[in-house]
């Protein structure tokens, strides 16, 4: 019995001190880097408010809605998305760099089981995501006092906020382990923008985030299929209690199938990154 | 008592070939370069070692445990120095550190007392707190052998560690070297591509074309060729050789624009050699066999040739 805890401290520490070690540089790196946060965080509210605006007058609210809604509510979770997206997406890139700049191998020859490296570099992300998109929940609804935008009243119980703030993690936790597989099979940051143009973008786009699904059509099942559909629409749910009870329609699933999709998701494509990094590939050496 | 086990290694990149049935031993306690052309496959044989490529065909065993197999054993045990940097460059010296040991599972008061004592050895304290971005080049691979230390491995690998140091950077880099071999124990192995840095080693292996082409100390690999080393400078290079194999039966190897000959008693041959050929010879040089000598008569070839177009090594 001694001798099996005495294994598990020696264990315990060599698991979890590289994930904290790994997700500590990361934050450090971005609090270094200001145009990363400024990037990252005044894209998204400069859409919110410009959209906001333009689209103002030609939006047809979905059936759900409650009366009166405006294009600029609608849109609000899908930008807070967004954020969580392009958060995830810098502090994937970040891999590219550190391999070219020769510290991914540093860490590769680290007796660092290959899972702690993932978790470390996905926790890392997930953090950043966390806290921009949590100024950005500050930051949007403070707008309508300077007239750009909606009067936005936060009726969230303690619970309420816990849970949406959880699910956001969940929905950065996948985001970023998404960036980070694109990441690790790509040699240039070039490489990685064009794949961010070609592919996650068109998934923000067509996510339930700008516009709602259609009851029909080709476009309604392409994002039925996507998953981030059902992130924006969980998000959606717990970001409004009125909204928490609406009944379930194609641009607004059940929130219960919008957490297992997402968890689903989550699974899919942490497990393709740790897979990615289980093996010994010749382009992270140099 | 081996550290390192290399048997029948084979490496290609696609289908280009980077090793070739490389087969060695390097011995506990020894410093042991892995000398060679840059695109010799000396990068890829210590990728393979520091675990970082995976064995294609052969077998390695590292500290007794097979690199193929027990990769996370050997990680714990070796410590890695890498050409390109592995320090992140937006950190300073210290968080760097800090990061490493967090890396190999060191914390709290040991891991601060490991730091101070690196720090401190590579005369880096004063500077701990600076960005590595503001270090010069020299700071910088200091700080890397640092980092490579924290962890006191049994086995140290380091690839080209004197890329950018100044001669007085790479004595004391040497210094401590040696002092951690024979202090400490700990096996090193460097690839090096300075005749100057091999003479240091206790043990070489010459690489060329992804072949090893001879094993042994710098003495037994002089000893090899015997004997004192001609080097002569003529108009017409050619058919000099011609004629001295012609009248004295001496086999000379043409290299670029000089003729060399590798023989006992030297200094006699050059005598008769400038008595015999006075207009033909411009300049003849005699001397013992360095290790550029042996390189030259174990592959015939210099060693620069392919160097010169091929200066960033990819294999």
């Amino acid at each position: 019995m001694a001798s099996v805890n005495q294994t598990l401290r020696q264990q315990l520490p060599a698991f979890w001190l590289p994930i904290w070690t790994l997700t500590w540089r990361e934050l450090l790196r971005f609090f270094r880097q200001r145009t990363r946060v400024v990037g990252a965080l005044g894209q998204p509210l400069i859409f919110w408010v410009l959209f906001g605006a333009g689209l103002r007058g030609s939006f047809h609210a979905p059936e759900w809605a409650p009366s009166g809604m405006s294009y600029q509510e609608y849109f609000f979770p899908g930008v807070t998305v967004m954020i969580v997206l392009f958060t995830a997406i810098f502090s994937t890139i970040s891999i590219i760099e550190d391999r070219r700049e020769g510290f991914l191998q540093g860490v590769l020859v680290a007796p660092v089981s290959r899972l702690a490296l993932v978790l470390g570099k996905l926790s890392g992300g997930t953090l950043l995501a966390l806290i921009q998109a949590a100024l950005f929940l500050v930051i949007g609804p403070l707008l309508y006092f300077v007239g750009l935008g909606p009067s936005l009243g936060w009726h969230l119980s303690p619970v309420g906020w816990l849970a949406m703030v959880g699910f956001l993690g969940l929905v950065a936790f996948a985001l970023t382990a998404l960036g980070y597989s694109m990441a690790w099979s790509l040699d240039s940051t070039q490489g990685f923008h064009a794949l961010m143009s070609v592919f996650l973008m068109p998934m923000w786009l067509l996510s339930g985030s700008f516009f709602p699904v259609p009851e029909s059509g080709w476009l309604s099942w392409v994002m039925r299929l996507n998953p981030l559909t059902y992130g924006v629409a969980g998000l959606r749910r717990l970001m409004s209690p009125t909204l928490a009870e609406v009944a379930a329609s194609s641009s607004l699933p059940n929130l219960w199938i919008c957490v297992a999709a997402t968890c689903g998701f989550c699974l899919l494509t942490v497990t393709l990154a740790c897979w990615l990094t289980h093996r010994r590939s010749v382009i992270n050496v140099r | 008592m081996i550290a390192i086990r290399v048997d029948d290694l084979s490496h290609a990149y696609g289908d280009r070939p980077a090793l070739n049935r490389v087969t060695f031993e390097i011995r506990r306690g020894e410093i042991f370069g892995l000398l060679g052309p840059n695109g010799g496959g000396k990068t890829t044989l210590f990728r393979v070692l520091s675990t970082l490529l995976a064995v294609q065909s052969g077998r390695v065993k590292v500290l007794d445990h097979d690199v193929a197999t027990n990769s996370a054993v050997i990680r714990q045990r070796i410590g890695v120095t890498f050409q390109a940097p592995s320090l992140d460059r937006r950190l300073t010296v210290r968080e760097n550190l800090v990061h490493q040991g967090h890396l190999y599972g060191l914390r709290g008061r040991d891991l601060g007392a490991r730091i101070d004592d690196r720090l401190a050895r590579l005369g880096l304290t004063d500077r701990m707190h600076a960005s590595v971005n503001s270090l010069s080049g020299g700071l910088q691979r200091r700080a890397e052998i640092a980092k490579g230390m924290l962890h006191d491995p049994e086995l140290l690998l380091l690839d080209e560690p004197s890329t950018g140091l100044d001669p007085g950077a790479r004595h004391d880099l040497w210094r401590y070297l040696q002092q951690l071999r024979s202090e400490n124990g700990v096996t090193i192995v460097v690839t090096t591509h300075l005749m100057e840095e091999a003479e240091k080693c206790d043990s070489l292996g010459l690489l060329d074309r992804g072949q090893l082409v001879a094993l042994g100390t710098p003495a037994e690999l002089r000893a090899e060729i015997g004997g004192d080393c001609l080097t002569i400078a003529a108009e017409e290079p050619a058919k000099l050789s011609a004629r001295i194999a012609e009248r004295y039966g001496i086999e000379s190897k043409l290299l670029g624009g000089t003729l060399r000959i590798e023989r006992a008693r030297g200094h006699e041959l050059l005598r008769e050699l400038v008595e015999a050929f006075p207009e033909e010879i411009t300049s003849v040089s005699l001397g013992k066999p360095s290790l550029e000598d042996v390189f030259i008569a174990k592959t015939g070839h210099r060693f620069w040739n392919e160097a010169e177009d091929n200066n960033r090594e990819t294999g």
